[in-house]
């Protein structure tokens, strides 16, 4: 008898997906690996948030995605029309069939301006912007530089959405781009969204809420979009508010991949149903269970950030419970929710939030107790200079899969925690 | 955590009036939620009312405003006209859960 070593099927090659290819190459060096993609570009997505104001240019966030993963790693180029999960095989839509003894799904979030009616429109990527795409970020970036001031409206319209802080970070580029541009006096800046405070989560609703107030960026909260008139030049509500835009840069309603709901696996936004310690297929209201499925990064309902950190750490436990399952034990691994973005604040600076299922964001220092050099929750030019270094992090060491030297365990230490926090609205208010 | 008595009962809430407990919940307990935010609930009401309920039982968290319409079938601008303004708070505090978290 032949033992033919397992297959791993990862589906998407983002950030994710790239990571868990050449990870598995080193710690299961004799599986099968294949990876499914409908293209070759790689972008850096942070970079995205970058582009309209030049501080990065399209060119050094755009890569092609071979070049990140491991050759021993079969690539095939398509669209995935659905998964077998009872045959443990993918579809594609060119017919082929893919089977596999493990399937990751690593097909992301995609911003869906088409669930908004209104929002396409002869306007798109004209008055009404996103920076969600490289497409969106570059027209974004022209459609800046021919502003003139008026109503410059950031608005989200539903969440969960990737990188929850980007739209806050893109106000604070934005109110420092306007300065100076001499824009600033002549623009009046709006931050919409369907939140009752700057962020959600209270310590961070509260420091990023006075960073608004600071700039004298006026906050419209609970504000559920119902359409966008282009005529007129409004985001209507469904309670019926009104808020009129010169130039609007919108993140659209974010969806996990169409074919996670014709597969029978996803939650109502698309989203594979995991348990959010395993990131293992979680199947819901008496759908079949299926151990050896899992959805990883952005793809996944996790209730924690869709955002790069996140994909990095459950990746890593992923990994480790993978070779437990390859040698036939009970994964052990639990991931935590561990999220740390750079909140980027205009001026050369940048904050800092680490945070998982049960720890909201605290001020503090990152990573070393007492001593940082990274500061939690509040500016500095250090958290700036990190996040701009990051890209190269990226490239470099984050997709090959080489050892960062950050534990995907959260830590308290050095951290500050609060008492019991105020209530939702303390973002709204004076100190 | 504070304690506050709805309709004769001793309830802990949080600080923002939410039940603490969502077992604490009873049909009744829900029309006199309803009446302190000012709604007289109607058959109408009642159907995402117990949407919310079993959807929290079976999942362990209270369902967003967009799920709670794809699962019942109520458009949203149904669900702001039952539950004016803030629906999705609304309907989780009269249901006696925790209000949905808007995410991270």
């Amino acid at each position: 008898m032949t033992f033919s070593p397992p297959t791993l099927l990862v589906l998407g090659g983002g950030t994710a997906g790239t990571m868990v290819a050449n990870k598995v190459r080193r710690v299961l060096p004799d599986w099968n690996v294949t990876l499914v993609d409908r293209d070759d570009v790689h972008d850096y997505q942070p970079g995205y948030l970058f582009m309209p104001f030049g501080m990065n240019t399209p060119e050094q966030v755009r890569r092609s995605k071979r070049r990140f993963i491991d050759p021993a790693t079969r690539i095939v180029t398509g669209e995935v029309d659905r998964v077998d999960a009872d045959g443990r095989r993918v579809l594609l839509e060119s017919g082929e069939a893919l089977d596999y003894d493990y399937l990751v799904i690593a097909s992301g979030t995609t911003p869906r301006p088409d669930q908004t009616p209104g929002m396409l429109g002869e306007g798109w990527h004209r008055s009404v912007n996103e920076f969600y795409t490289f497409e969106g970020s570059l027209a974004l970036r022209d459609n800046l530089a021919a502003f003139e001031g008026g109503r410059l409206v950031v608005h989200i319209t539903e969440l969960p959405i990737k990188c929850p802080v980007a739209p806050l970070e893109f106000t604070f580029l934005a109110d420092d781009w306007l300065r100076q541009h001499g824009l600033r006096e002549r623009t009046e800046l709006v931050f919409v969204t369907p939140l009752d405070g700057a962020f959600t989560k209270p310590v961070a609703s509260r420091e990023l809420g006075h960073a608004l107030e600071e700039r004298n960026v006026a906050l419209e909260t609970d504000f559920m979009v119902e359409s966008v008139d282009q005529d007129a030049k409004v985001l209507r509500s469904y309670d019926e508010r009104e808020v009129p835009y010169d130039l609007l840069v919108t993140v659209p309603l974010n969806m996990g991949a169409d074919f996670v709901e014709r597969s029978g696996l996803g939650d109502e936004l698309n989203y594979v149903t995991v348990d959010k310690h395993t990131m293992q297929y979680a199947p819901q209201g008496g759908r079949p269970v299926h151990p050896e499925i899992f959805a990883l990064g952005d793809a996944a309902n996790l209730p924690t950030s869709k955002a790069g950190s996140v994909a990095h750490f459950s990746v890593e436990v992923f990994i480790d419970n993978l070779v437990q399952l390859a040698h036939g034990r009970t994964m052990t691994h639990s991931f935590d929710g561990h999220a740390n973005c750079f909140v980027e604040s205009g001026h050369g600076k940048a904050l800092l939030l680490d945070f998982n299922y049960e720890t909201e964001p605290l001020t503090g220092t990152f990573p070393v107790p007492g001593v940082g050099p990274l500061r939690l929750l509040k500016e500095s030019r250090f958290n700036h200079l990190s996040k701009l270094a990051f890209r190269h992090i990226y490239w470099n060491a984050l997709l090959p899969g080489r050892p960062l030297g950050l534990k995907p365990q959260m830590s308290m230490a050095g951290k500050h925690p609060e008492g019991p926090p105020a209530a939702v609205s303390a973002s709204m208010r004076e100190e | 955590m504070p304690t506050t008595t709805i309709a004769g009962r001793p309830l802990e809430v949080n600080e923002e009036g939410f039940l603490t407990h969502p077992d604490d919940w009873t049909e009744d307990l829900g029309v006199e939620l309803a009446r302190l935010i000012g709604i007289e609930l109607t058959e109408a009401h009642w159907v995402p009312i117990r949407f919310l309920r079993t959807d929290h039982a079976a999942m362990g968290e209270t369902p967003t405003l967009r799920r709670v319409s794809t699962q019942t079938g109520i458009d949203v601008k149904t669900l702001f006209g039952l539950f004016p303004k803030k629906p999705a708070k609304k309907m989780a505090y009269v249901a006696g859960l925790p209000k949905p978290k808007g995410c991270v």
